[in-house]
């Protein structure tokens, strides 16, 4: 045949069809790791523990949960996504994966991840977990992320949940202690983002984005950071002195705390050409600081309430 | 290419398709362990299948 018309190398080229890695980094798995985290300290330093096998379920349906809002918010923001150097390469923005697949993933693991939760503890923990899955995927990324810079502030609450999940998922109720946890993750969220937000240039603006460093300008977001730093100590202790917290509590709390304070009132006192100077060193220091913050004050929630149990006779809860 | 050789969409789809079963299998396993947890902890156990069941009887007078 003579009049064969040539195959177009689009056609010939190998569809970017997904592995599975690109739908396991669709669940935000740095995420899931923190929520992991958070939740089972709230389970940990609840007064009643749940069967092992029923506790590890619920941690694993929360972090499913997680999963499933990351996938859901990937899917609705994939033109911030792509627009924006850090996260173009994301699996919806580069192709790897269509938005649609993204939702239909994310809907059908947080049902599941509900349900399941439902299941194996309680309706109130499945409740829970069904509102933070809500807040996070519509009145964060699809009400307010683009409208307020107070987006990433009320957005934080779902971040925070966990703790209270956790809680409920072992005792089948609420208490102020997990309230007060998850109070100390939404007032730890501003600093850490905005921390980041002043030395990662990220193109917040050509993607639509408001971020306070923005609209409000970069003397006005330092101040803010100082402020919630202040609030975050002031829960830091209050956690302390609830009766989850305990003399260990208190002494991890007034030790990073002391030096989270610190390094927030460095970046406070800074303008930005002094942080150009030094490539912004103090402003990198807070966000280190902050990366450790969360982690050292729900572990020695968990360490004061396990080692308790142990029966070592330490004085470690009140 | 030769004939014998994978082609690279075939073996992605086959990874993909092995942690599905994986998953499945694992979601499978997880059901069965909260099933056991469950029993074993005496929720919703009755065991008088085939024989009188006590909570069924009149109270004594």
């Amino acid at each position: 045949m003579s009049g064969r018309r040539p195959i177009p190398a689009q056609a010939l080229a190998v569809p970017a069809e997904p592995g599975l890695g690109a739908y396991f980094r669709l669940l935000k798995p740095r995420v899931m790791s923190l929520v992991v985290f958070t939740a089972l300290a709230g389970l940990v330093a609840a007064p009643v523990w749940p069967h092992p096998v029923l506790a590890a379920a619920s941690i694993l349906f929360i972090a499913i949960g997680a999963g499933a809002a990351g996938a859901l918010n990937m899917w609705w923001d994939s033109d911030i996504d792509r627009a924006m150097r850090r996260t173009r390469n994301r699996p919806v923005p580069a192709g790897q994966i269509a938005p649609d697949a993204a939702r239909d993933l994310g809907l059908g693991l947080g049902l599941l991840s509900v349900i399941m939760l439902g299941l194996a503890a309680n309706w109130l923990a499945a409740a829970l977990l069904a509102f933070t899955i809500f807040f996070y995927a519509v009145v964060y990324s699809i009400w307010l992320k683009r409208r307020t810079p107070q987006n990433i502030v009320i957005g934080g609450l779902a971040g925070a949940m966990p703790p209270l999940v956790g809680w409920a998922a072992a005792t089948g109720g609420l208490a102020v202690e997990p309230l007060l946890m998850v109070a100390l993750i939404f007032f730890w969220t501003p600093p850490h983002f905005w921390a980041l937000a002043l030395f990662v240039r990220d193109d917040y603006d050509t993607a639509g984005v408001p971020m306070l460093t923005v609209t409000h300008g970069r003397a006005e977001t330092r101040r803010q950071i100082l402020a919630y730093s202040g609030v975050l100590a002031g829960t830091a202790l209050a956690l302390g002195l609830s009766p989850a917290g305990g003399p260990l509590f208190l002494a991890v709390a007034f030790w990073a705390n002391a030096r989270f304070l610190r390094a927030a009132w460095v970046v406070r006192r800074r303008d930005d050409a002094t942080a150009e100077a030094d490539g912004y060193a103090a402003e990198k220091r807070l966000f280190r600081l902050s990366l450790g913050y969360l982690f050292w004050h729900f572990l020695a929630l968990m360490a004061a309430s396990l080692l308790t149990r142990a029966g070592l006779g330490l004085p470690l809860v009140w | 290419m030769a004939l014998t050789r994978q082609h690279p969409l075939a073996t992605r789809r086959r990874g993909r398709n092995a942690g599905v079963a994986l998953a499945l299998a694992g979601f499978a396993a997880v059901v069965f362990a909260i099933t056991v947890a469950k029993l074993s902890s005496g929720q919703m156990i009755e065991g008088f299948d085939h024989t009188l069941r006590p909570s069924l009887l009149e109270p004594a007078e």
